[in-house]
């Protein structure tokens, strides 16, 4: 057994041991086109074991085009938005006031909703003293289910949500999105870019974020606003830089002087781009992202702050 | 008639404000005794989303009974309507000074319908 082989044993039956429940890690980054998707598959083909990877990106998903699963489901989603019932509601203004997204307001004796704004928490039905209001059905989108079998001895589950036509609201699909399908022990989730509600959603709750980022000024100030983004749910993250000669030397100064640990560097290679443009993932033709990939996980429990001399080797050298 | 304008300042000679939901804030002037009061919408300025729905809420809040603005979106419109509330759209007054002159005299028109599409306010 080679050393790799022996990390990786003993990282998956560390994984089975403290597998009460599945661990969950997010890709996430400020900035879109940084090379997520491509990272968040290739992972999931690197991990050898039971793995499901969720396409939280429902505004413009396309990991499906890397993963080339064979679709098994397909199912429409809706979401509750309040119905009022105007016989009950006294416009005590409890609801309006409660809401965060200004979706229901007060007006001419009662409450009245605009649906396109609500993101479903379901709180004005709560704290309705009246007992006004209750929960209607808007269709918002569908999921997908399938299963990648290119490695037969690992599987990998797919799950991708598409958020329907001239739907705005991608909160409630990507909560959908995470929590259909049975429990595997490790969770990829190719979250979306950004750091407004689609990409907090989808990042929530997960064990450890993985920031990818370039080394250009806008993918530096991408990755601040997404540093503080994550720093501020609590979340345990690292970053991995793509295309990491490319650019100039600001992301890894900001990673240095931050004590932000850089998981991995990906080095700007044609061939890699070759592999892309043909929808393969990284772990193929010559690209072998799979001994990285323990040494990546092996650094998930520790947070922040791993020594630069500990920086990861650059995968598909 | 309380009347609630969009305003870029805090005092009668500052500009009429030529968005609603996002204004800088709203001077309250009750016509009958002259008194005016200032109703912020700083939290508005900054929402993410709903801007125009929050700023309508706050003038029927304050008891408002109509509102003088340059522009009003659908979703405002709607809220505002449903408590009754008068809508004047003007783009000609540069003051709220100047806005409320035209008001008392009556040369501005109650609007029937929004005159920007939605995400404006
Ligand atoms: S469900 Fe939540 S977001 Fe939707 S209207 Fe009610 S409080 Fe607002
Ligand atoms: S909380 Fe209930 S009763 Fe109060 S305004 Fe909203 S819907 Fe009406």
């Amino acid at each position: 057994m080679s050393e790799t082989q022996k990390l990786e044993t003993q990282i998956s039956d560390m994984r089975r041991e403290k597998n009460a429940r599945p661990f969950t890690l997010a890709i996430a980054s400020g900035k879109g086109g940084t090379g997520k998707t491509t990272l968040a598959t290739a992972l999931a083909e690197a991990a050898g074991m039971g793995v499901t990877l969720r396409d939280c990106d429902v505004e413009e998903p396309n990991a499906h085009l890397f993963v080339q699963p064979h679709w098994s489901r397909h199912t429409e989603q809706n979401r509750p938005v309040p119905r009022i019932d105007a016989q009950r509601c006294s416009a005590c203004g409890k609801c309006a006031e409660l809401c965060q997204f200004n979706a229901i307001a007060v007006a001419g004796g009662r409450a009245m909703v605009f649906a396109e704004l609500c993101h479903s928490c379901q709180g004005c039905r709560r704290i309705c003293p009246e007992g006004a209001i209750s929960d209607e059905n808007m269709p918002m989108g569908s999921l997908d289910c399938g299963m990648q079998l290119k490695d037969p001895a690992a599987p990998i589950n797919f799950i991708s949500g598409k958020l329907a036509i001239g739907q705005v609201m991608a909160p409630p699909l990507i909560r959908a999105v995470k929590n259909v399908g049975a429990a595997e022990p490790l969770n990829i989730l190719d979250c979306p870019p950004g750091t407004s509600c689609p990409m907090i959603t989808a990042v929530r709750g997960s064990d450890f974020v993985i920031l990818v980022t370039e080394p250009t000024p806008f993918g530096l100030n991408d990755l601040e606003l997404a540093v503080e983004t994550v720093r501020q749910l609590g979340l345990p993250f690292g970053v991995i830089i793509n295309r990491a000669d490319s650019g100039d030397s600001r992301v890894h100064d900001y990673c240095r002087t931050r004590g932000i640990n850089i998981a991995l560097e990906i080095p700007w290679k044609r061939s890699i781009a070759e592999a892309y443009s043909r929808g393969d993932s990284l772990c193929e033709k010559g690209a072998p992202a799979k001994p990285a990939l323990p040494q990546l996980s092996a650094t998930w429990p520790t947070t922040v702050s791993v020594p630069t001399a500990m920086l990861m080797p650059p995968i598909c050298t | 008639m309380n009347v609630a304008f969009s305003a870029t300042g805090s005092d009668l000679n500052s500009d009429l404000d030529q968005r609603f939901g996002r204004a800088g804030q709203f001077i309250l002037v009750d016509t009958e005794t002259n008194a005016a009061t200032i109703l912020e919408n700083t939290q508005n300025m900054n929402a993410a989303q709903g801007a125009g729905i929050q700023a309508a809420q706050n003038v029927i809040n304050a008891g408002a009974d109509a509102v003088v603005t340059g522009n009003c979106g659908p979703k405002a419109f709607q809220v505002l309507q449903a408590a009754g509330v008068k809508i004047y759209h003007t783009q000609e007054h540069e003051t709220v000074a100047e806005a409320l002159k035209a008001l008392l005299s009556d040369t501005l028109q109650v609007a029937d319908s929004a005159n920007v599409e939605a995400h404006w306010s």
